[in-house]
Formats: structure tokens, sequence, C-alpha cells
């Protein structure tokens, strides 16, 4: 069978399967549709955490990224991964007894404030639609490259998906599916990563393979660091980035991931608070998985597409080359008429730009791995970018109908009026991402880096504090998420849009770049709450009780409604 | 359940926490970033250590952290009987 049609029978049967998971799974009750009835199991949470975490970012661009930038791509490995330690040890178990819906729920109960439930609901919307409309597009772009198809029916086919089995079931038909999803996606990414390893080093674990000699005897990484000095590159196994750098970006990614509130409500689904904790730990086991083989696909990638490539004569390329030209993915340009390809560090006689993108999506073709092994990765992009989306439709939806209409606009709503007006929110931010996905917005590079700011820089001081310090106030709070939030959307807007004024990385305040920022501005927020809950009167009785009672794992009822 | 052994068990609780997450650092922010270049003059099989730390050690460390605070923590429940 060619290519295409084992791409179409593996989608077929991958979506099929999670149709029939929806079916099964519909929400039948508010507490099913937030937070999956709050019973599912640890190991199952852990399953889906790993599939709502790992993104189309994670599945297709990183080992990409890596593959290009070298060491410098550890803030990625490092950060994406570290910030599950924060979140076991200092706020999942928390927030588990804490037990309600969402992370506006904490933050507007424990700091007894509507304006703080406002400025969360405000920075949970703002980080979700930044992220899922970057995987909306990923979406469309794998449909457009394996099948043919456009680029925008590939995305409302997405979007169609997704919605069916969102606003079914809610986040108990988004549990099961993810915990599919994992499953697909983590074969998909595996089987050709074993492949190529065995290939290349005899070793069929890529995590050692690539620490591993090749036929010629010489190890890996030291061929690599080779060809990089022979073109010119920075040695692959050191960086380019400064040391400041790469530690604010590493921080910034850890605290993002540990505050971004899809992740953080996997936590509310599970029973009791141990759980909460193991399936942390579940959770990051299964995305170590793919964290700890991207840095040898990376390699592998690299050291194959050099050695295809370099110095080789246009003419005689394998056929994958042609095939990924006609996408535009890579370019050649033969500057100096020789036929021959020269792929180099200098910009003026380089003739070859690839994009990060294909070292996943072309890597099976570049090793010449069976047809079905190349459709198994376009199955496993959709399944990590689907899963993805749905957990971040979820917390829009939620916020909209739980955290505004429920909890501030229209507290006597019934039951059954909310679990409509969340299926009803789901729907319309369904569309909206589906709107970012056709006509992405030109900042879409950027945002994963704002989404991560953001969510470093507002909500987990505010949640730290409100765990650890029983003195911390609404103030504090507010004012701290309020400048924190507002500082990283300046420094993105300054440096990445070029508004007020624009400016180059010499005017980077104290060197850090704007992906490294959230860390100064999450440093902000925590001084600023600090300094002003001061000056300003205690919390209450009751509420320093919350926190008392938030810091015992007994007694953790069901997540209820209240 | 006593104001006094709630307490107790708050401090053991962050002295865990103390513990860890300092390793946590260490592994990631000192072995992976601070040290690296000085950490990669060792060599255990093709990997220089520092560049294997940020790309591998770090993680593998940060998995069996997790998995030790939920075994210290359940331990902890028991003996202040939270665990119920």
């Amino acid at each position: 069978m060619d290519i295409q049609t084992w791409t179409w029978v593996l989608i077929g049967i991958t979506f099929t399967l999670y149709i029939g998971i929806a079916i099964w799974s519909r929400a039948g009750s508010t507490k099913d549709f937030y937070v999956a009835g709050g019973g599912v199991s640890p190991l199952a949470n852990g399953l889906a955490t790993a599939a709502d975490w790992m993104s189309a970012a994670s599945f297709i661009s990183m080992a990409g990224l890596i593959s290009f930038s070298g060491y410098d791509g550890s803030v990625y490995l490092m950060g994406w991964t570290g910030g599950y330690v924060l979140l076991a040890l200092l706020l999942a178990p928390y927030l588990r007894k804490f037990g309600k819906f969402t992370v506006p729920d904490f933050i507007g109960d424990r700091y007894y404030s509507d304006i703080a439930r406002t400025v969360a609901v405000f920075c949970a919307l703002l980080i979700s639609f930044t992220y899922v409309a970057g995987q909306m597009r990923g979406v469309g772009l794998v449909f457009s490259r394996f099948l043919e198809v456009d680029i925008n029916t590939g995305v409302i086919i997405g979007m169609i998906i997704v919605l069916f089995y969102a606003v079914l079931g809610g986040m108990k038909g988004i549990t099961y599916t993810q915990v599919a999803q994992y499953c697909v996606l983590i074969f998909a990414f595996m089987v050709p990563a074993i492949f190529i390893s065995i290939q290349m080093t005899g070793n069929p674990i890529p995590q050692l393979g690539f620490g591993d000699k090749g036929d010629d005897g010489i190890y890996l990484l030291d061929k690599l660091d080779g060809l990089h000095r022979e073109l010119g590159f920075h040695k692959y196994t050191s960086g380019n980035k400064s040391i400041m750098d790469v530690f604010f970006i590493t921080a910034a990614l850890m605290v993002g991931t540990a505050g971004l509130p899809h992740v953080i409500v996997r936590f509310f689904t599970v029973k009791r608070v141990r759980d909460a904790r193991k399936s942390a730990g579940w959770a990051l086991l299964f995305i170590a998985i793919l964290y700890t083989t991207a840095p040898a696909i990376a390699v592998f990638a690299r050291t194959n597409m050099i050695e295809t490539v370099s110095n080789k004569k246009y003419a005689q390329l394998p056929s994958w080359f042609s095939n990924w030209e006609t996408t535009g993915l890579i370019t050649f340009d033969d500057k100096n008429k020789d036929g021959k390809i020269q792929y180099l560090a200098d910009d003026t006689k380089n003739e070859l730009i690839v994009d990060k993108d294909i070292m996943v999506l072309a890597n099976p073709e570049i090793a010449k791995l069976p047809n079905w092994v190349i459709a198994l990765v376009a199955a496993g992009a959709l399944a990590a970018a689907l899963s993805t989306a749905a957990g971040l439709l979820l917390v829009i939806s939620a916020s909209v109908s739980h955290d505004l209409i429920k909890k501030m606009i229209k507290p006597n709503i019934s039951e059954r009026g909310e679990l409509v007006v969340a299926r009803l929110s789901a729907v319309i931010a369904v569309c909206v991402a589906g709107y970012f996905g056709i006509n992405p917005p030109d900042f879409v590079a950027a945002t994963v880096a704002l989404a991560f700011g953001l969510a470093a820089a507002s909500f987990f001081p505010a949640i730290i504090l409100g765990i650890f310090s029983k003195r911390m106030n609404k103030e504090g709070a507010i004012a701290g998420m309020v400048t924190g939030t507002l500082l990283m959307l300046f420094y993105m807007a300054k440096f990445k849009f070029d508004w007020f004024g624009g400016g180059t990385k010499e005017d980077w305040w104290f060197g850090v770049s704007p992906e490294g920022f959230g860390t100064v501005a999450m440093i902000i927020n925590f001084v600023v709450s600090l300094i002003i809950s001061k000056f300003t009167p205690p919390p209450s009785k009751e509420v320093q009780l919350i926190v008392e009672n938030i810091r015992i794992p007994s007694g953790a009822g069901k997540a209820h409604n209240h | 359940m006593s104001k006094k052994s709630k307490q107790k068990y708050w401090k053991e609780n962050l002295r865990y926490l103390a513990i860890l997450l300092s390793i946590w650092f260490i592994v990631s922010y000192g072995f992976g970033i601070v040290w690296v270049e000085g950490l990669n003059t060792i060599k255990f099989g093709g990997f220089k250590l520092g560049f294997w730390f940020a790309q591998q050690g770090a993680i593998y460390v940060f998995v069996v952290l997790i998995f030790i605070y939920v075994m210290l923590m359940n331990k902890l429940d028991k003996k202040y009987n939270l665990d119920k």
C-alpha cells in the first residue's frame, strides 16, 4: 500500500476510536463535564495529562528545534519536564484538596474577591486561546502535508472531531480519549526512533543509541561535532546562547508549565490527594519517554540529513527531497551554480534552507522506513494536536460557564442550565479556535513563549502564595497578578511585535530574551505581592482556616459545586 | 487532629520539599546549565557529562524525585493518620 492509503487507514481507525470513546463516556452532570466525575484513577490521569500536555509542538517541532540548536535545545527538554516536579510538590496535592473545578475558582475563593476571580478568568482565557490557535494550525498542517487536502479543510475536519467529543463528553470524554491518544502518539513517536537507532548504531534504545558509535566506529556525537565544525556551525554539544539566557528560559518554561490551567485542572479529576501526587509522577514518566527520545531523534536526523545532502549533486538526491521541496519546507538555491548542495553556516554561501518541522515528519522517509511507519507519524501528530486542543477548549468553556456565569453573573442557574451553557461555550470556543487556525495571526510563532510567560507571570505566584503563606491577602495577590501580566505583555509587545519603540537584542533588560522574561515577571509578581500584603490587612480567620485545611490531605471530598 | 500535630506534619512536609527541590535545582540549573562546560570535560561512552545531564539525566532525576516524594508523603500521612 502507498503512504496515502496507509495514512487514511490509520487516521480512519484512530478517529473512529476517539468518537467511540466519546459516545461511551457522555457527561451527565456538571461534575462529569468539568472534572470527569472526580473518580479518574491515577494511572489513567497520568496518561491523559501526558497527552494533554504534549502538543503539536512537542510532537512535530521539538526534535527539529533541538536538531538545529544542539545543546541550546536543552531549555525545552528541561523546561517542559522540570515543571512537573513543581506541580507534584507545590501545587497539585493542595489544589486537589481544595476541591473545586477551575483555577479561577481557587484564586477567587482563596483571595475572597470577585476582582481576583475576574483577573484569573482573563488570564486563563488569554493563555488558552493563544495556545489553542497553534494546535488547530498543527492539525491543518498534518492533513495538508500527508493527505494533500487543503490546509483549511484539515482544520475543519479537526474542529468537527474535537467538537464531537469535547462537547458531548466534557472532561469525562476528553480524559478517556486522551488516554487513547497518548497510546497512539507515543507508539507513533517511538517506532521510527527505534528503527533509526538500530539502523545507525545497532542499539534498539534511542536514549542510549545517540551516545553510541556508528558503523565507522566513531561516536555519533563526536562525528556530529566534527561535521558542524567543517560546515561552520557552532559545536552541537555546546550552545550559542548565554548561560544567563538559558537559565531564564528554562525557568520560565518550568514555572509556566506548572501554571498552565489546562494542566492544573487535570489534577482535579482524581479521587484523593495522594492520587494527585501519584498521577503527577505517572504523567512525567509518560512524558519523559518522548522527551528523552526527542534529543536522540535530533542527533540521528541531523547526522542523516547532513550526510545525505551536503556536497551532493542536486540531480541525484533521493525522492523525499523533491517531495518536501514542493511543500516549500525545503528550499535550495544553487548560488555558485555547481549543481551541488552547499549547506553552510555562512548565510552568503549557504544554499539550503530546511524547516525544523521536517525533522520529525520526514525523518522516516529520510531513513527509508516502510510506508506504514511514515503514515503512523501523521496519526501520532494528529493525536498530539487534538488532545491538547481538547484540554484547552475545556478550560475555556469552564471559565465562561462556571467562573463567569455561575459564579458571578447568574449564581442561581440550574445544574442543567449550567451544563447547557458549558456545552454552548465549548462550541463557540471551537469555532473561535478554528477561525484562528484558518487565519493564523502573525504572532503564532511568538504565542507559545507568550502563553508560558503569562502562566509564569500570573498564576504561579498567586497559587504558591495562596498555599504557602497564610498572610497573603487579596490586595497583594491582585496587585502581583496584574503587574506580572502587564509587564509580560509589555515586554512581548516591545521585543516581539516592535511596539513601544521596539528594540533589539542589545536592549533586552538584564540580557534576558522575551522567551525567558516570564521568570523576571514572575519574580516581580512575588515581590509586589509580598510588599503590598505587608501594608494591607491580613485575610480573615475563615480564609486562614481554608489555607490550614488544604495543607492537610485527609477528608478531601470529591470535587464539589457549592 | 490537634493544631500542634498539624503544624508538625506541615513542617516535615516543608523539610522534604526543601531537600527534593534542592536536588531538582542542582541537577538541572547546576549540572545542566551553570557547570555544564566543566562537566563536559568528563566523558562516558559517547556522551559529555554536562550535555547528557541537560538532555537526559535531569529528566530521569525529575521522574525519580516525584516518586520519592509520593513515597515519603504516603509514609508521613500514615504516621499522622491522615491516609483515610
